[in-house]
């Protein structure tokens, strides 16, 4: 099997610095957020890449059939996140980076549409989206 | 076995992912860059779905390939679609990306291996919260949401704040409130006077247009 240990951190890196990229080399203020976005998407993908744990299945507890919801079936074996159920180890992801990146990506698009706001204030003020232009014309006053 | 097909999609969806964005950069029309940031939000919610975090990945379809793409939809219909041709070189900016994703891959070094159940990040309240969160919390299967609205509802409601105040700005931002101090039209600053409405300021713009077509080479007098 390929060595898979940290492939996930780098092209992460990778992702992190186009969104990066775009940031800093564009003018236009539109792509600049684009690029913003790209970075905080992949921000999140790290913390998801944290909490990834190999065997593991989706945070939510399966229950044993009998018990009925309460969750019983689910006991702990150990210091990892570790359950039985039917004799067999069920092992969960870590749930605690989920809840934080949910949060992360409301208060993302929130961010966006502050941004948004004000590159269509800046376009009413000076006609344009370009960085470039808009340093020319403030210093040509 | 199962576990090659998921590191095979991982490795596959991370690839998408890198042209998806690298092809964001290159177009310079902004309605494909927003599509392709469509399509970004849409391929990482899939590997969400892969690395276990569905919460994280249905959040992410509806919001970031969703409600963002809305916005800057909207936002391209008021400031146009065209990006112009960047005026200086990409060179500084390319060196800064390598140096800071050189730094960023070196730390990886410390980082424990991907997947592994002993990772100290598995360590302390997770466990706790699988085991217990289904009695603590009540006849809720899902892990994330007990989390959420429970045992972290301070920071969900400190979210809610921050959205709050965002929301407040655009409002601020978008409403016709007061006029900026100038304003820059056909080559020049127009001072914004006491009291002047808008409507005031486009009749003074065009006044001073008409004025200035008339008069050849008229210089720019306006000393801040």
């Amino acid at each position: 099997m390929i060595s898979f240990t940290l492939f996930n951190y780098w092209a992460v890196i990778v992702l992190m610095m186009v969104g990066f990229y775009a940031l800093i080399s564009r003018d236009n203020l539109v792509k600049k957020l684009i690029g913003l976005n790209i970075f905080q998407t992949s921000v999140i993908m790290m913390y998801v890449s944290f909490g990834k744990i190999s065997g593991g299945t989706a945070p939510i507890l399966i229950e044993s059939g009998g018990h009925g919801g309460d969750g019983h079936g689910v006991q702990v074996a150990g210091d990892a996140a570790h359950a039985i159920r039917d004799g067999a180890e069920i092992l969960y992801s870590n749930p605690i980076p989920h809840v934080l990146m949910l949060t992360a990506i409301v208060v993302g698009v929130a961010t966006l549409a502050l941004g948004l706001s004000l590159v269509v204030r800046i376009n009413e003020a000076y006609g344009t989206i370009e960085e470039d232009e808009i340093t020319r014309k403030d210093n040509a006053a | 076995m199962t576990e090659t097909m998921v590191q095979i999609v991982d490795v596959v969806l991370l690839i998408l992912l890198a042209i998806t964005g690298i092809a964001v950069i290159r177009t310079r029309n902004l309605f494909v860059a927003v599509m392709l940031a469509g399509i970004y939000s849409l391929v990482s919610a899939g590997l969400f779905v892969v690395m276990d975090a569905v919460d994280v990945a249905f959040t992410e379809a509806a919001v970031g390939a969703g409600i963002s793409t809305v916005l800057l939809l909207c936002t391209l219909a008021l400031v146009g679609y065209k990006e112009s041709k960047p005026q200086h070189t990409t060179i500084l900016p390319l060196f800064v990306v390598i140096v800071t994703g050189g730094v960023l891959v070196y730390g990886t070094a410390e980082i424990p291996p991907f997947g592994e159940p002993d990772n100290p990040a598995h360590q302390n309240v997770a466990a706790h919260y699988i085991h217990d969160s289904g009695d603590e919390i009540g006849h809720i299967p899902n892990v994330v949401t007990s989390v959420l609205a429970s045992y972290r509802g301070y920071d969900t409601m400190g979210e809610t704040a921050v959205i709050f105040t965002a929301m407040v700005g655009v409002l601020l931002l978008l409403s016709r409130g007061s006029l900026p101090k100038r304003v820059y039209h056909a080559g020049h600053w127009h001072k914004v006077k006491r009291g002047m409405t808008r409507e005031d300021l486009i009749a003074e713009m065009e006044d001073e247009e008409a004025h200035d077509s008339t008069v050849v080479g008229g210089e720019d007098e306006e000393d801040g």
